[in-house]
């Protein structure tokens, strides 16, 4: 194996489950996921790979059994996008309840309707609240070594729920970049074989997944899994750090690009990142103060370490790739809710909305972002109105679509 | 006949019980004494997969009456539930990882709401992957857990929460029960069967033959509902031995590509001295007879026996004939 390969976020999500020795991997086709079981499809009927790849009919089937095969002490992985996602929403629900610790792979495609391809993150931020761990990839490096974190931390008896690692579909889902595959032995020194807790076994039976009809009980099992859920964050840190001494990476909750000595500190997760930090170094070589902090881990949420960064900074931006309609952006809210105890919170947090459908970020809009934040100058309804990102051009085009479909354009 | 030998008479029914006494459901439930007794025939290795349903009351924490292993799935999915802990457990063995000794039998067990309507989809799913496991449907024709909605088991002319008879809708449930051994069949299971634990020797028989037989192994099971029918928990036996004997509820296995009708009636008894039981069907008597509907059931059951017969070459006769 070349230590330094060039390959798609696809491949690099199904080198990180080949690498990890999963035992079972029930799937189900979606664009622009299906090149991972593809993949791993063709490396099991290959012989290269000690696994079986079972093709269920539909994403809530295969949720199921993935959560099924954990419960018996399998090692598990799955992937699905968008629709999938939410076709599978129900079982996402069940088996974070039953503490099956499988990794789901979700490439995130912007949802119907209208149907469309390309990326945003209302599917993976619609799972926000089922109890999986989320961690968010940047770039096909991350994708690879997301997977091994997370299914440390999700095996972890402190942790024991599922965990999703979210990548961009085409924007990192099929662009090729340069992985360094962590080595077979390696890894297992890392993530030693799975031991499933109380699986179905002849010689001890045991009943999962009870009903529960006493509320004090319901409040117990929902409580534990939130403390299950914090204990991953505090247990990052320890596990990063054996990561990084047997492969030199290292993970925080946050990214951190040029954060500490900045006055304007935009809040981004995702691939889009990429191009934010390049607007970061471009406003730096104008004398502005700029940084970005990125969000690797949804969930938990860091917002201890979030206050940490932000502390003090003059003005803060949160870049949305997604929309709760009638509200905003589904981050904000969050950050803003890490940031309000501190004495010396940032004055200003401005909430941005873009990337939807996938659509394309110049750096003209992300400096203007930044100029922005440098001015003060928000929008005209207030700094807490977010800034919808859409450039002239995009309106154009917009117009001579509706003028084909017949629709009168008000100029 | 493999080993039909095991149960001959109801003497031979197996003293063990995988289920103590004690749980939250109905008194005379028919769908608890089907699941009781296929324990028995199954052996005590056995792990549930359930999909909502009345029998998801069986396990509530912390408690289970079973001496066996539980999953609660979802209404949906619990074929998919069972092809996780089947593959599972088989690469698992395959890896050397657990001992064969650990294997359990997979069963999944639901309600009709769940076989017929919301988990159709996944049971297909399961029997054309030829999946080595075994569904029990308890089917009482309605959903019983929720308070007796309308199912697409439901039979014709049966009442229930969503289809009442009023002046517009005289007969109650309008559309026909749906024929979930001819749809199962389609896919062309290892072993179906319809069973009955009124008829226990049957029931029993086709349990124990289907054991030898890897892939699907599926069990429609008709059961009485006392609260959802209406009729006093004594009944159950007695009116699903009725069922039985009016041709309501044929009894029959598919094996190799036939299908085999196990118990045939010599005469059928009229449908009516079943119907009448039930409150469920009161108002095709009360205030006035339904004719109408009362003759659409008759030749229902009357059709269905005789294109039986003719394919199978049995005698049976017929209400009316």
């Amino acid at each position: 194996m070349k230590s330094l390969s060039l390959m798609t976020g696809n491949a690099a999500a199904a080198w990180g489950a080949r690498l990890a020795r999963v035992d079972y991997i029930p799937a189900y086709p979606i664009t622009p996921q299906t090149e991972i079981i593809e993949t791993l499809s063709s490396w099991i009927r290959n012989g290269e790979m000690d696994a079986k790849l079972v093709q269920l009919e539909s994403e809530h089937s295969m949720l199921t059994a993935a959560g099924a095969a954990s419960s018996t002490g399998a090692r598990v992985f799955t992937a699905t996008s968008s629709q999938g996602l939410l076709y599978g929403m129900e079982m996402l629900y069940n088996i974070t309840g039953w503490r099956t610790p499988l990794v789901l792979v979700n490439v995130s495609r912007a949802l119907a309707a209208p149907i469309t391809l390309e990326p945003d993150h209302n599917d993976v931020l619609a799972a926000r609240d089922s109890g999986f761990l989320q961690l968010h990839a940047e770039n096909c490096q991350e994708i690879v070594d997301m997977i091994l974190l997370s299914y440390r931390l999700a095996e972890d008896r402190k942790v024991m729920l599922p965990a999703i690692v979210n990548l961009d579909g085409f924007y990192l889902s099929f662009t090729r970049e340069r992985v360094a595959l962590p080595d077979m032995k390696k890894v297992a020194e890392f993530l030693p074989e799975y031991n499933g807790s109380n699986p179905f076994r002849a010689s001890r039976p045991v009943a999962k997944a009870s009903s529960v009809l006493s509320s004090n009980l319901y409040s117990y099992f929902r409580y534990q899994m939130h403390i299950s859920s914090l204990n991953a964050l505090s247990l990052l840190g320890r596990i990063s750090g054996e990561f990084e001494s047997l492969f030199g990476r290292s993970y925080g909750p946050v990214e951190e690009f040029m954060t500490d000595d900045a006055d304007y500190v935009l809040v981004m997760t995702n691939s889009f990142s990429t191009i934010g930090k390049q607007a970061v170094v471009r406003m730096r070589s104008r004398g502005v103060r700029a940084g970005l902090l990125r969000i690797r881990m949804l969930r938990p949420f860091p917002a201890d370490a979030i206050a940490s960064v932000l502390a003090g900074k003059r003005a803060v931006a949160v870049f949305d790739q997604n929309i709760a309609p009638g509200s905003g952006g589904i981050i904000y809210p969050e950050i803003v809710s890490s940031l309000y105890h501190l004495k010396n919170r940032p004055e200003d947090v401005f909430p941005v909305i873009g990337g939807l459908g996938g659509k394309q970020i110049t750096m003209g809009e992300m400096e203007m972002i930044f100029e922005m934040m440098h001015k003060g100058h928000w929008s005209a309804e207030g700094p807490h109105s977010p800034l919808y990102l859409m450039r002239n051009d995009e309106i154009e085009s917009v117009k001579k679509n509706l003028q084909i479909a017949g629709q009168v354009v008000r100029q | 006949m493999m080993s039909d030998e095991a149960y001959r008479t109801v003497k031979d029914l197996p003293t063990e019980e995988f289920m103590v006494p004690g749980n939250p459901l109905c008194a005379g439930c028919g769908g608890l004494l089907a699941v009781r007794l296929f324990h028995k025939a199954l052996g005590g290795k056995v792990v549930w997969v359930n999909a909502a349903g009345c029998m998801t009351m069986l396990s509530v924490y912390p408690y289970s009456p079973l001496q066996s292993s539980w999953l609660y799935t979802a209404f949906a999915s619990a074929p998919a539930g069972a092809q996780g802990i089947r593959d599972a457990l088989d690469l698992l063995m395959k890896k050397g990882k657990i001992s064969p000794d650990e294997d359990l039998k997979v069963v999944v067990v639901t309600g009709d709401g769940a076989a017929y309507d919301i988990g159709l989809q996944s049971t297909l799913g399961a029997v054309q992957r030829n999946l080595d496991f075994y569904y029990l449907c308890y089917d009482n024709e309605a959903y019983g857990n929720t308070g007796f909605q309308m199912s697409s088991a439901t039979p014709y002319g049966s009442s229930s929460a969503t289809t009442e008879p009023t002046g517009s809708f005289p007969e109650g449930n309008t559309g026909h029960k749906k024929d979930l051994f001819e749809v199962w069949k389609s896919q062309k299971p290892a072993y179906l069967a319809t069973i009955s634990a009124a008829r226990t020797v049957d029931f029993l028989q086709k349990v124990e033959k289907s054991m030898k037989i890897s892939g699907p192994k599926l069990f429609i099971s008709p059961v009485g509902c006392p609260t959802g029918w209406g009729y006093d928990p004594q009944d159950t036996i007695r009116i699903e031995k009725l069922g039985i004997e009016t041709g309501m509820w044929p009894l029959k296995e598919y094996i190799d590509g036939k299908v085999k009708h196990t118990y045939v009636p010599r005469a059928l008894k009229p449908v009516e001295q079943y119907l009448e039981t039930q409150s469920r069907y009161r108002h095709l008597f009360k205030p006035a007879r339904n004719e109408d509907a009362l003759a659409i059931i008759q030749e229902d059951i009357n059709r269905y026996w005789a294109e039986a017969s003719k394919a199978e070459g049995f005698e049976i006769r017929l209400i009316g004939t």
